[in-house]
């Protein structure tokens, strides 16, 4: 089944040096259209650095990361500035939220829309009809999209001033305004409590669904992981050491060795 | 309430006791006198106990917002409040705007002048609030580019002979134009490197324009610069003085439409954000040289416009008018009329400049009630005077709310 859907992102061999330190190691990786993918692994794994090479922030020592746009033309990452990634439809949040904490929770969102608009310092400042209508058009869909993740009633409130649970929602909202295709998540679930890890949980399955937004995710809750998650990749000290389905990421004994440990009762 | 009665004369007591050999006592060493004024004491106990008391009182104000803040009340002050009422709004800035035209035909030339060089200050104030205010861009050479503009018309004039009117948007451009290339090198810069390069420009700045005597006549500076010219009349002193004057209100109005309606637009947010967190910006699809480097250039290109007025003006410059202290200033202006705030920047160059002005009389004084006023600032108000309002936005959903905002 899998075999058959489109490849989005296909990231072949990437190795990521911090001068002596490698911190990944030849990490093969692909997310097809539709999928929620996962990617797990022990505290400083490389993880994160994976994902800050694949958006831009950093520029990987080797491999390839390509990105097959549906309809259009293969596009190779590597070294791009991450503005640049994310106008290509790869958007991402942060493991430690990065929200503008000044701005309100409705001018987060809008921010987001940026790339996909386009009035320059001119055009603001004479400001006619088309800038007016963008404005409006950008106000209205940033709207639409916190209602989507059930923000709309502190459109006008701070960021910061919001509870922990909903800071991480705005981190996925503002990330799909900038209209992607890949979604990559760190950590969404990070400092959530059950209740709202269960409600995030169907967040992400409704935006997979309804927006028809592939997802990466890293995360350390399992049940969320094994909920929603097909196929999952583990890593560990930056190399990939498994992937499958989440039935055979609990079988395999490496997976079972290096990350869970004693805890699980295989 | 009592606790900090107790507290402020224990601690007035205190400064009698300190200041006592100080104030009280004077020995006349020639007639062999001691001369007890005890009276100062008393100015010293009454001005200690007030200060003291003020003192708590606000400390005990700032804890009591801050724990509302943290319940996630509503911190805004009276005037903040007052401020986002559009009627309002409209009619403050009708009474300002009759104020402003009517100024300097009720007072004489000398008020014209000192209400000019506080508008100039306000124009600075408004451009440097774009690069530090919005995009959290410290600046510390900001002068810079006010000596650029201010260069530009003297040299252009005495050379080429020409006009006010047609340098004021060439010293904008040639202003901004230094803005766009001192913007490159400090594109990866931020925070205190950032600060300590743009510092560095400053002075470089005013190195060269003291030494390139070829170019810029060196220390001596350049004279004779021509007044705003009106269709070639012939104007004296007064009445020069009342035409800079409306030229600089209408130069400060430009100013405020314009940077409004940036503040407010698509290329404002991204400053904003740019101020907020460099990396959550860029992830989000914003270029970041780009951003960078208008905000730069655009908040150059007010101090080049205003520069050609300044030399204009004064008819004479010289690298001494382009000190860092102007940059203090202009930082002071925009840190204590409230970060990113435009009306908050007004007030603060007003304050900043007029206050000076108007109290000569302790001018030996005027450095130190200037620190203490910005300490006492940052202690109690670091958001600044006003600090920035959100604009608010109009949206329909697509379900029924219950609260809109």
């Amino acid at each position: 089944m899998a075999e058959k859907k489109h490849k989005l992102l296909e990231v072949k061999g990437l190795t990521m040096d911090f001068g002596g330190l490698r911190a990944v190691d030849s990490v093969t990786l692909e997310v097809h259209e539709g999928e929620i993918a996962a990617l797990i692994g022990p505290n400083g794994a490389g993880k994160t650095t994976f994902f800050n090479c694949v958006t831009g922030i950093y520029n990987p020592t080797k491999g390839d990361i390509l990105l097959h746009p549906k309809g259009l033309e293969t596009r190779r990452l590597n070294g791009l500035k991450p503005n640049k990634v994310t106008e290509m439809g790869l958007a991402r949040t942060f493991q430690n939220i990065r929200l503008f904490s000044d701005m309100t929770v409705l001018e987060n969102v809008m921010i987001g829309r940026h790339c996909r608009t386009k009035s320059g310092i001119f055009r603001s400042i004479v400001r006619g009809k088309s800038v007016r209508e963008e404005e409006q058009f950008i106000v209205e869909s940033s709207y639409q999209l916190l209602e989507k993740v059930g923000l709309q009633d502190f459109a006008n409130e701070f960021s910061k001033n919001l509870p922990y649970g909903a800071q991480r929602r705005l981190e996925i909202a503002r990330a799909m305004a900038t209209e992607p295709f890949l979604l990559l998540l760190d950590e969404p679930a990070a400092g959530m409590n059950p209740q709202e890890t269960s409600d995030l949980d169907q967040l992400i399955c409704k935006i997979s669904e309804e927006e028809e937004i592939a997802i990466l995710l890293i995360e350390h809750d399992m049940k969320l992981v094994m909920n929603i998650s097909n196929p999952i990749y583990v890593m560990e000290y930056g190399k990939k050491i498994a992937e499958g389905s989440p039935q055979e990421i609990k079988d395999n004994p490496k997976v079972i060795e290096a990350y869970l440990g004693e805890e699980t009762d295989a | 309430m009592l606790q900090n009665f107790k507290q402020s004369l224990l601690a007035s007591v205190w400064f009698v006791f300190l200041t006592f050999p100080l104030m009280a006592v004077r020995v006349n060493t020639t007639d062999q006198i001691v001369t007890w004024r005890l009276m100062n004491l008393v100015w010293v106990a009454i001005g200690s106990f007030v200060l003291s008391y003020v003192w708590r009182f606000m400390l005990e104000r700032q804890k009591t917002r801050k724990k509302v803040d943290e319940e996630g009340g509503d911190t805004r002050s009276k005037l903040q409040i007052l401020l986002e009422d559009m009627s309002f709004r409209y009619k403050a800035m009708g009474v300002l705007l009759v104020l402003a035209l009517v100024f300097p035909l009720v007072f004489d030339t000398y008020q014209s002048n000192i209400m000019i060089s506080a508008l100039i200050y306000v124009v600075l104030g408004l451009g440097l609030n774009i690069s530090v205010g919005l995009a959290g861009l410290l600046d510390l050479g900001y002068v810079a580019f006010f000596g650029v503009g201010a260069y530009t018309f003297a040299l252009l004039n005495h050379h080429f002979d020409l006009g006010f009117w047609m340098t004021l948007p060439i010293g904008g451009i040639i202003g901004c134009l230094f803005g766009v290339v001192l913007g490159f090198p400090i594109l990866r810069l931020r925070g205190d490197y950032l600060a300590i390069v743009t510092l560095g420009f400053g002075m470089i700045f005013k190195v060269v324009m003291e030494n390139w005597d070829s170019l810029s006549f060196g220390p001596s500076g350049i004279a004779n610069i021509d007044k705003p010219g009106l269709f070639g009349m012939d104007m004296n002193l007064a009445g020069s003085t009342i035409y800079i004057y409306y030229i600089m209100i209408a130069l400060v109005i430009f100013t405020i439409l314009i940077t409004n309606r940036l503040k407010n637009s698509r290329i404002g947010r991204a400053w904003i954000a740019l101020r907020e967190d460099e990396i959550a910006c860029v992830a989000m699809g914003i270029d970041m040289a780009r951003t960078k480097l208008s905000a730069y250039a655009l908040g150059a290109f007010w101090a080049g416009m205003v520069g050609v007025l300044f030399a204009s003006k004064t008819t004479f410059i010289n690298p001494a008018s382009f000190t860092f202290m102007e940059s203090a200033i202009i930082l002071s202006i925009v840190v204590l009329g409230g970060m990113g705030s435009i009306l908050g920047v007004i007030l603060g160059a007003f304050i900043l400049i007029l206050l000076p002005e108007y109290l000569r009389a302790f001018s030996e004084y005027r450095m130190l009630a200037f620190g203490a006023a910005m300490v006492i600032m940052m202690i109690f108000r670091p958001q600044g005077i006003i600090s920035g309002l959100r604009q608010k936005y109009e949206y329909k959903g697509t379900k029924d709310l219950t609260n809109n905002g």
